[in-house]
């Protein structure tokens, strides 16, 4: 019986301590964060819309977007008191309210995949070109650069156009290898005040491979910058893909707001006054937008204490 | 000066490169397309069956030598476009006027507005000017530019509850109206009002957030300090000295951001039927007009180089520190 109590280990380890300052920073930030008000106010906005998205199928049944199914109601018929018909029909006698919440589901699916996708590019792209000097960093350096300079809105909606609008990963694919130069051109920066530190010189001296220098020593000091940044492109691409939801570029069988205020705007909807058509579809827009940047500043904030106080 | 001469001359050399990549992508982008590409080269042309033999054979050439043809003749100035049945360029010269004018208006709207908001939010931080003008300028950081312009034709063109309808909300003028008299101007003017002011309101939400972050990193300054210690009144201080360090980043912004404008005015004309180069890219994608198309994105693409290199020698004539 007490034979049990003294085998215990004297010492966690190395493992288990790894893994305790994990936890114990993620707690850490968790709190910080929690005491940004804008920074909750863009959590809260968010879990909302994607509780709307997840739960859409469940509240709106498929045949409220169907046309066909929807021929007896009102074109633009303005908002009643019947749950569904809360905020009016559409041009084709569709519900708007059914329409935004299964509009949410291509926003966050397409909007987040994009930037992950722009990420890994910018962040592969912006630590290569940080870390190797010579001909290829200078490549890399120099491919970021021209990227910048491509009017980012036009080349989406050429390459959009040149590809077609059957599906919605085509959608993903030119957002992410169109959004990827900012972060690369941040990643840079950093990559190279990082490896300014005399701890990557020891490690370079020691014989780490660059593969390893790049891995475990320079990533993770960019990470944090990494996820903010992309925090804040996710609403950029939000805000492009209502553009090119707009300009009927999108798969025209997927709901999306953007496609949405197309339809509005084709059925004249704002010289009909029909506001219950306009003002939702774009409000949901900007709540979305608002929301990734809310928290992609506040991240910012917490994630680099060096920008402090704001 | 010598200096600037130096980096002057690089910045173009550089510019150059950036061109051929601009160039090259324009040419691989619309190669991506399926189908037969001589039945866009045709357009609306009448072709004889000897020129279209002669096409079949270029296009019959292995990319790299068709691109290098292109580069001959990046203007690919015999282009017709199919919709309207007329040289690209000439389509292109025709809407670059109105687009010009409704972008010269917005930018300069949204850059007088946005820095004056951003000094006064930055310098009195935390007050109430500040945390109301720092929402609303996220509120419309966040917002579509075309349905701002969708929701400004709703209240003040059709008119909705208590707003009559004042503004026009289609074309840049009122019908077989001549430009150039004096009822001509006003009826710009009045078909300017909405579609200008939707741009605007969305780039000034950029230009503010920016000026009152670098107010905000000016504040600390050691400089500030002296000039507070030799006793200048406030309102010098952030005039004669905050304002001018502090005005860099937005300046290079404004310059930088004109890919970003133009992209604002593809939507915006389209809601606003503006005969302008934004109006012209949507009907040149509805209607798969790509000769139109390539020359367009081509423009916009150059436009941006020019402008960047603009805004580069700009801070290097401005801030001495810069030209290495």
């Amino acid at each position: 019986m007490s034979t049990a109590e003294v085998e215990q280990p004297a010492f966690a380890s190395a493992r288990s301590i790894t893994w305790t300052r994990r936890r114990k920073s993620v707690v850490r930030f968790v709190r910080t964060f929690a005491t940004h008000r804008t920074g909750m106010v863009g959590v809260s906005i968010l879990v909302f819309f994607i509780v709307v998205a997840l739960a859409a199928p469940l509240i709106f049944p498929d045949y409220l977007l169907d046309p066909n199914a929807n021929l007896s109601n009102d074109d633009m018929g303005p908002p009643s008191s019947e749950f569904y018909y809360w905020l009016g029909t559409d041009d084709l006698g569709r519900s708007v309210l059914a329409e935004l919440a299964w509009g949410a589901r291509p926003s966050l699916i397409i909007g987040i995949l994009a930037s992950l996708m722009a990420m890994v590019i910018g962040t592969l792209v912006g630590i290569a070109s940080g870390h190797f000097r010579g001909l290829f960093g200078g490549a890399m350096e120099r491919l970021t650069d021209w990227f910048l300079v491509l009017p980012f809105v036009p080349l989406v909606i050429v390459l959009q156009a040149v590809l077609g609008q059957t599906s919605l990963w085509i959608t993903v694919v030119v957002l992410g290898v169109t959004s990827w130069p900012g972060t690369a051109r941040l990643v840079r920066a950093q990559t190279l005040s990082v490896e300014a530190r005399p701890y990557i010189e020891r490690a370079k001296v020691l014989g780490n491979s660059d593969w390893k220098q790049m891995t475990r020593h320079v990533l993770p000091n960019v990470t944090p910058l990494v996820i903010a940044n992309t925090t804040l492109t996710v609403a950029i691409v939000i805000l492009s893909m209502t553009v090119l939801g707009f300009l009927g570029l999108l798969d025209p069988n997927e709901i999306s707001w953007g496609g949405m205020l197309d339809s509005a705007d084709e059925s004249g909807a704002a010289l009909r006054g029909a506001w219950w058509f306009l003002f939702p579809p774009g409000l949901c827009v900007i709540a979305v937008v608002l929301a990734f940047t809310l928290i992609g500043r506040t991240l910012e904030v917490v994630l680099n204490p060096r920008l402090g106080s704001e | 000066m010598a200096g600037l001469g130096r980096f002057t001359a690089r910045r173009l050399l550089s510019g150059l490169g950036t061109l051929i990549f601009v160039l090259f992508v324009n040419f691989f982008l619309f190669q991506l397309l399926p189908g037969d590409p001589l039945a866009r080269y045709k357009g609306a042309r009448e072709i004889s069956a000897a020129d279209l033999a002669k096409l079949r054979e270029e296009l019959d050439a292995p990319v790299w030598e068709q691109f290098l043809n292109y580069l001959k003749d990046p203007l690919q100035l015999d282009q017709y476009s199919t919709i309207q049945g007329k040289p690209v360029w000439d389509v292109i010269g025709a809407a670059v006027p109105w687009t010009l004018f409704l972008l010269g208006t917005a930018t300069l709207l949204a850059t007088v507005i946005g820095i004056w908001i951003g000094i006064r939010a930055g310098w009195n931080r935390g007050s109430r000017f500040d945390r109301v003008s720092t929402g609303v300028t996220l509120f419309l950081y966040a917002t579509p530019e075309f349905w701002l312009g969708l929701i400004l034709i709703l209240v003040f063109s059709t008119g909705i509850g208590p707003f009559p309808g004042i503004f026009p909300s289609g074309s840049a003028i009122g019908s077989g109206v001549d430009p150039w008299t004096l009822e001509g101007l006003i009826s710009i003017a009045f078909h300017t009002v909405l579609p200008a002011s939707a741009l605007a309101a969305v780039y000034l939400a950029d230009y503010s957030l920016i000026m009152r972050a670098s107010m905000v990193d000016e504040l600390g300054q050691d400089y500030l300090m002296t000039a507070r210690a030799k006793g200048l009144m406030d309102r010098a201080i952030r005039r004669g000295h905050a304002v001018p360090n502090a005005s860099l980043p937005t300046i290079t912004l404004i310059f930088l951001n004109i890919g970003f404008v133009f992209g604002g005015a593809i939507t915006v004309e389209t809601v606003f039927s503006y005969p302008g180069l934004g109006l012209l890219t949507w009907n040149a994608i509805q209607f798969q007009d790509l000769p139109l198309l390539q020359a367009i994105f081509l423009l916009f693409s150059v436009t941006v180089i020019v402008f960047n290199i603009i805004a580069d020698l700009l801070i290097a004539v401005v801030d001495p520190r810069i030209r290495v």
